[in-house]
C-alpha cells in the first residue's frame, strides 16, 4: 500500500520552484544533515550511514558537531558525498533528517531549497514550522519501534537505526552494504544484530512504500575510494605512536584528545604484550612493553614524558589547549635542558574553557613559544589523518635528532571526525632516530663528556642516559648552565648555550614536512593555509578559479618554516592566511618568523568552532579583493 | 646552582665497600649551602648509606625539584646522573624515569616548599602510584631562598625570624602519607646521622615509594626561639622509640638489643629491616596503630622518629602495570614496531 503521510500544508511533491538550484537527478553530489538528541546513541546510525556510502565506492566525509554534554542537548552530524572528492564541510542541505523537536525551526530553516526534511510524525508537527519550498517526509518512527521492541532504551536506540533504514530507501544506499556493516558490529551478539536488522528493515520499508524512492540526488556505486581507509586523526596519531616504539605515555584525560590514549591504550594491549615465562606464581603471565600513566594533571603527565625521555624512552602526551597551557613551564624546562618530548595538542576552541568540543587551530602561537623566557618549538601540522600517523612518526624522530619538544598540532575535527585518506603505509626498513646518544663505546672513544659542548652541523651536542655508564654523568638542570653543563651566571657562558639552540631551530626547519603547494600559472593570489582547513581551501580555490580569480594555494606542515614557504610568499604581492582562530596566528607567525611583509597577507578567520566550508573561505576573500 | 670542585683530601687507608668503592667514590661537588645548614648534613648521611650499600654509581639517578634542598643532589655520587628538575615536579620526573628504565635507583631530593605546596599533589599521586624510589623532603618548615616565608610544614604558632606568628596548621607528610597508602614512611632529624643513615639504607632497598621526612633546621631563617624546626627545639622535642637496623643481603646479624620486641621485616632483595625498640603494642605495618601513636605522640609536643610505618608488601608502579622486566627503554625497536604487513592487516577494520 503506498501511502503518504499527511501533513497539512507541506508539499509532498519535490518542489523545483522556489530560488534553490534545480534538483533534477544529481548522482553522488549531495549533504545531508542530521539533527538528533545527544546520548541517544544517534552516533552509530549516523557513522553508520557514512561507513555504508565510504563502501559503496563514493568519496564521503562525516562530521559530527557536538554538544560538551553526555545526554540531552542538541548534536548534530553531517555527511557530505562528492564524487569530485571534496570533502569540506557543506553547508547546502539536500536532506534534513530531523530527529530533535528542540531544534526544528533553525534545522528546517537550514535545508535548501526544494530539499527534504524527514521527521518523525509519530507527534504533529507545528504546522508554523512548515516551508512552502521543502518536501517534508514523515515517518512514525516511534510509533514502528514501539510496536516491535521492547524496553524504552532499546526503543530509543533502534529508532536511529530505523531512520538510517529510511535514509538508505531515500539515497538508494546498497541494503546489503548496511547489513554487511551490521554484521561486522553485531556479529558476535545475535539478539542485537537482529534487532538493528530489523529496525534498518522497518524504516526501509517504510520509505519505500510511502516516498518516491530515491530522491533526485542520490547514490550510485562507484570506484571513489579504492586504496582509502576511513579514520580519525586521534587513532592515526596512536598508530603512529605504536610505529614508532613509543613505550611511555603520560597523560590527562581531557576533549577533544581523550581517544587518542583509549587508542594507544588498545593497540599497545593486542601488539605489546608478550608472555613472561619468568612470572612467578600469582604474577602475571604476560608482560607488557608499555607504561601507560593516567597523571594527575598535565603537568606531571608531560613531567612524565620528560623523565621518560632523559632515561632514554620514546614518550609523549596528548592534550588539548588547557593543558598545553598548563604544560608550558615544563615545555621551557625540556627546550632549556634539551631532552626530548612529544606533544600532541588536538586543538579545540578556546579561550580557557572554551568551547571543549568545537574546533579551533588558536594553540599556534602558544604552542610555537611555550613558556617563559626565549623559547621556540618545533611543531608539525597534519592536514588530515593520514599525516597524523606520517608526522607522530616524524616528531619522535625529530624530539630525539634536534633533543627538544616537538609539539603535533592536530585538532577536533582532524581528531575526532573519520575521514577517507589513502591507505597508511609502513616501511619495514624503517629504524628511529635516535639522535646523538652516547654508550659506553663512544665514551671509551672519548672519555671527556661534556652534555652541551661539541655541538654538530644542526646545533645538536651529544647526550647520555641514566643507568649506562658512570663517565656520561652529568647534571641536567633548568637553572643557567655553560656549554659544559655547569651552573653559571656568567653571561657569555649562558649566552653561548642559548645562542646555540636558536642555530638548533634554525637548522630545523630544513627538516620539517615540505609545504603543499598547488601553484596557479595565472596566479592572482596565494592562498596560505594549515592543518584542517586544507580541504575547504583547495574547493575555494577551484570556486575562485571558475569566477576568474587564480589563486596559488599553500599548506605549510611545520614550523620554523623552510624556505619555501618565504619564497611562496614572496611570489604573490597578496596572500590570504586561511585559519580558525580570531587573531591571524599562522599570519603573525609568518611575519615574525619568516619575515613576510605584513602587507602583503590578509587574514581569513573562521574560528566559530564548526569546520570551515568553501563557501566562507570565497565569501572572505571576495569580500577583500571586491571591497 | 653553584657547585665548586671538592679538593681530594687522601684519607689512608680508605674503607672499601663491596664493589671496591670509598666514600669518596660517592661524593660529589662542594656544597654553597650555608654553614650549618641541615641539609649538608643529610647529604653527608647519603653519601655513607650508598656507600655502605654499595650501590654502582651509574645507576643511582638523583632528582630534585628548586629550593636549598633541591641544590643537593650536586653534592652527592658525581658518577650518577642527575636531573635539577621544575619547581614542584620532581615527582612527576621521577615517576617518567623510573618508568622508562626500572633498574635505576631513583633518589628524590625535595624540600617542604617544593612537596608540601607547590608540589603537593603530584607528590600525592607519586604515593599513590607506588612508584619505586626513595624520596626525601629535606624539612626546615621556611622558604630559604626567598628569605624566610613560613613555608606549608610551619606549625601553629611558631614564629618567624622577624617575629611573625603562623597561625595556619601544617601539612604533615608522614599522616598525608598514611592516608594516601604511603607504603614507607620514616621521619629522622639531620641532626642524628646514626639513625639517619639506616633510615636512607631502607628506604633505598625498599621496593616501592619510601617517603623520609627529615627535619633539617635552616640556620639563616629558622633557627631562632619560637622556631620548632629548630636544633633545639628537636633536642629538646625528638621522641626516638623506634629504632629500626637495616641489615643488608649478606649481611649478619652481630647484636640483638631487644629480641622480645623486636619486629623484623625482610625487604624484596633480601635485605632486612629490624625493628630493635618500637613502643608497647606498636606494629610498624599497621596503619591505623601508626596514626593514633603519632596523633598521641604529637598531642603530647613530642615529635617522633624513625622507621615509623613499612608495608612491604604493596605492588609498586611497574607491578601493578605489569610491565616487562627488560627497562622499557632498552627494549630492541623490533619488539615495539608491528611492521607493515600487520598495519595492512590492521586497517581491514578501516573501511
Amino acid at each position: 500500500m503506498k501511502q503518504r503521510i499527511p501533513v497539512a500544508g507541506a508539499l509532498t511533491e519535490p518542489t523545483l520552484s522556489a530560488g534553490g538550484r534545480v534538483l533534477g537527478n544529481r548522482v553522488n553530489d549531495f549533504a545531508i544533515k542530521l539533527a538528533n538528541v545527544n546520548g541517544t546513541g544517534s552516533a552509530t546510525a549516523n557513522s553508520l550511514l557514512m561507513q555504508a556510502i565510504f563502501r559503496m565506492g563514493v568519496p564521503v566525509s562525516g562530521k559530527n558537531l557536538f554538544p560538551s554534554n553526555i545526554q540531552g542537548l542538541p548534536t548534530w552530524y553531517e555527511i557530505r558525498v562528492n564524487a569530485a572528492g571534496h570533502t569540506a564541510r557543506s553547508r547546502e542541505y539536500d536532506l534534513m533528517v530531523a530527529m530533535n523537536g528542540q531544534t526544528y525551526a533553525s534545522d528546517i530553516a537550514e535545508v535548501r531549497s526544494s530539499g527534504y526534511v524527514l521527521f518523525d510524525d509519530s507527534w504533529p508537527l507545528d504546522q508554523a514550522l512548515l516551508r512552502p519550498d521543502v518536501n517534508f517526509l514523515g515517518i512514525p518512527l516511534a510509533r514502528l519501534c514501539a510496536d516491535h521492541f521492547g524496553g524504552s532504551r532499546e526503543r530509543i536506540l533502534m529508532k536511529n537505526i530505523a531512520y538510517a533504514g529510511a535514509v538508505a530507501a531515500l539515497l538508494a544506499m546498497e541494503v546489503e552494504v548496511l547489513a554487511g556493516l551490521l554484521e561486522e558490529s553485531y556479529g558476535g551478539r545475535p539478539r542485537l544484530l537482529e534487532a538493528n536488522r530489523l529496525a534498518v528493515q522497518l524504516g526501509h520499508d517504510y520509505a519505500t512504500e510511502n516516498f518516491d524512492c530515491p530522491v533526485p540526488f542520490h547514490l550510485e556505486r562507484g570506484d571513489g575510494t579504492d586504496g582509502l581507509i576511513l579514520i580519525d586523526g586521534n587513532t592515526a596519531v596512536a598508530l603512529g605512536a605504536l610505529y614508532a616504539g613509543a613505550t611511555v605515555a603520560g597523560w590527562y584525560p581531557i576533549t577533544p584528545a581523550t581517544s587518542v590514549m583509549d587508542n594507544f591504550s588498545h593497540l599497545c594491549a593486542r601488539f605489546r604484550q608478550e608472555p613472561d615465562p619468568n612470572a612467578g606464581p600469582g604474577g602475571s603471565p604476560t608482560a607488557n612493553n608499555y607504561l601507560i600513566v593516567q597523571a594527575e594533571d598535565e603537568l606531571a603527565a608531560l613531567g612524565v614524558v620528560i623523565g621518560a625521555s632523559w632515561a632514554g624512552a620514546r614518550a609523549f602526551t596528548s592534550t588539548a589547549g588547557p593543558g598545553l597551557s598548563l604544560m608550558n613551564e615544563l615545555l621551557g624546562l625540556a627546550y632549556y635542558t634539551e631532552i626530548p618530548a612529544v606533544v600532541v595538542d588536538v586543538q579545540r576552541a578556546g579561550p580557557s574553557t572554551g568551547m571543549p568540543t568545537r574546533v579551533q587551530q588558536a594553540d599556534i602561537l602558544m604552542a610555537a613559544y611555550a613558556s617563559h623566557g626565549d623559547t621556540k618549538h618545533l611543531l608539525l601540522f597534519p592536514g588530515d589523518p593520514g599525516e597524523c600517523f606520517d608526522f607522530m612518526v616524524l616528531a619522535f624522530d625529530l624530539a630525539e635528532r634536534f633533543q627538544t619538544p616537538v609539539l603535533l598540532l592536530s585538532d577536533l575535527d582532524i581528531g575526532m571526525n573519520d575521514w577517507a585518506v589513502p591507505r597508511l603505509t609502513w616501511d619495514d626498513s624503517y629504524r628511529p632516530d635516535r639522535g646523538r646518544v652516547l654508550g659506553p663505546r663512544e665514551l671509551d672513544a672519548d672519555p671527556h663528556f661534556h652534555r652541551y659542548d661539541q655541538a654538530d652541523e644542526l646545533g645538536v651536542t651529544p647526550r647520555t642516559l641514566p643507568g649506562v655508564d658512570s663517565r656520561g654523568a652529568y647534571f641536567a638542570r633548568g637553572s643557567g648552565h655553560d656549554r659544559l653543563g655547569g651552573y653559571t651566571e656568567a653571561e657569555g657562558a649562558y649566552q653561548e648555550v642559548v645562542d646555540r639552540l636558536l642555530r638548533k631551530h634554525r637548522a630545523a626547519a630544513a627538516h620539517m614536512p615540505r609545504p603543499v603547494i598547488t601553484a596557479s600559472p595565472q596566479a592572482d593570489v596565494g592562498i596560505v593555509t594549515l592543518g584542517s582547513c586544507g580541504p575547504a581551501v583547495q574547493e575555494a580555490v577551484e570556486i575562485l578559479a571558475d569566477a576568474g580569480i587564480g589563486a596559488s594555494y599553500m599548506r605549510v606542515r611545520g614550523f620554523p618554516f623552510g624556505s619555501e614557504v618565504s619564497e611562496f610568499c614572496e611570489r604573490h604581492p597578496v596572500c590570504f592566511v586561511v585559519e580558525q582562530n580570531r587573531d591571524g596566528q599562522l599570519r603573525a607567525l609568518l611575519e615574525i618568523e619568516a619575515k613576510v611583509p605584513a602587507s602583503r597577507l590578509r587574514s581569513v578567520l573562521i574560528y566559530g568552532g564548526l569546520p570551515p566550508s568553501a563557501d566562507q573561505v570565497v565569501a572572505q576573500i571576495r569580500e577583500q579583493l571586491e571591497g | 646552582m653553584p657547585s665548586i670542585t671538592k679538593p681530594l683530601i687522601p684519607l689512608l687507608p680508605l674503607a672499601r665497600n663491596e664493589l671496591g668503592l670509598t666514600l669518596q667514590d660517592y661524593q660529589g661537588g662542594m656544597s654553597t649551602l650555608c654553614a650549618g645548614c641541615g641539609h649538608d648534613s643529610i647529604t653527608a648521611a647519603l653519601i655513607q648509606a650508598f656507600f655502605e650499600l654499595s650501590l654502582p654509581p651509574h645507576l643511582i639517578a638523583k632528582l630534585s625539584g628548586i629550593g636549598c634542598s633541591s641544590k643537593t643532589p650536586a653534592y652527592f655520587v658525581s658518577g650518577a646522573h642527575g636531573f635539577n628538575s621544575v619547581h614542584g615536579r620532581m615527582a612527576t620526573i621521577a615517576t617518567g624515569a623510573a618508568a622508562a628504565n626500572r633498574e635505576l635507583i631513583l633518589i628524590g631530593v625535595s624540600g617542604d616548599g617544593d612537596s608540601l605546596s607547590i608540589g603537593l599533589g603530584n607528590l600525592a599521586h607519586a604515593i599513590r602510584r607506588n612508584v619505586n624510589m626513595a624520596y626525601l623532603i629535606e624539612n626546615n618548615g621556611v622558604y630559604g631562598l626567598t628569605k624566610g616565608q613560613f613555608s606549608a610544614s610551619a606549625d601553629v604558632g611558631s614564629r618567624s625570624r622577624r617575629g611573625d606568628l603562623n597561625r595556619l596548621p601544617p601539612v604533615d607528610p608522614i599522616m598525608l602519607g598514611l592516608s594516601l597508602g604511603a607504603t614507607f614512611l620514616a621521619r629522622g632529624f639531620s641532626g642524628d646521622k646514626r639513625q639517619l643513615v639506616p633510615i636512607l639504607k631502607a628506604a633505598v632497598a625498599h621496593r616501592g615509594f619510601a617517603l623520609v621526612d627529615v627535619i633539617s633546621p635552616c640556620v639563616q631563617f629558622n633557627d631562632h626561639e619560637g622556631s620548632t624546626k629548630s636544633y633545639r627545639y628537636m633536642r629538646d622535642h625528638e621522641l626516638r622509640e623506634i629504632e629500626a637496623d637495616f641489615i643488608g643481603q649478606h649481611q649478619e646479624i652481630v647484636e640483638s638489643l631487644v629480641p622480645d620486641r623486636a619486629t623484623e621485616v625482610t625487604l624484596h632483595d633480601g635485605a632486612r629491616v629490624k625493628f630493635r625498640a618500637v613502643p608497647e603494642g606498636y606494629d610498624p605495618a599497621d596503619r591505623g596503630a601508626v596514626e593514633a601513636y603519632l596523633r598521641e605522640r604529637s598531642r603530647h609536643g613530642e615529635i617522633a622518629t624513625g622507621l615509623l610505618f613499612l608495608d612491604e608488601s604493596a605492588p609498586e608502579m611497574h607491578e601493578l602495570a605489569g610491565t616487562s622486566r627488560t627497562p622499557l627503554a632498552q627494549l630492541p625497536f623490533a619488539k615495539l614496531c608491528p611492521g607493515a604487513a600487520e598495519l595492512d592487516n590492521l586497517q581491514r577494520q578501516f573501511r
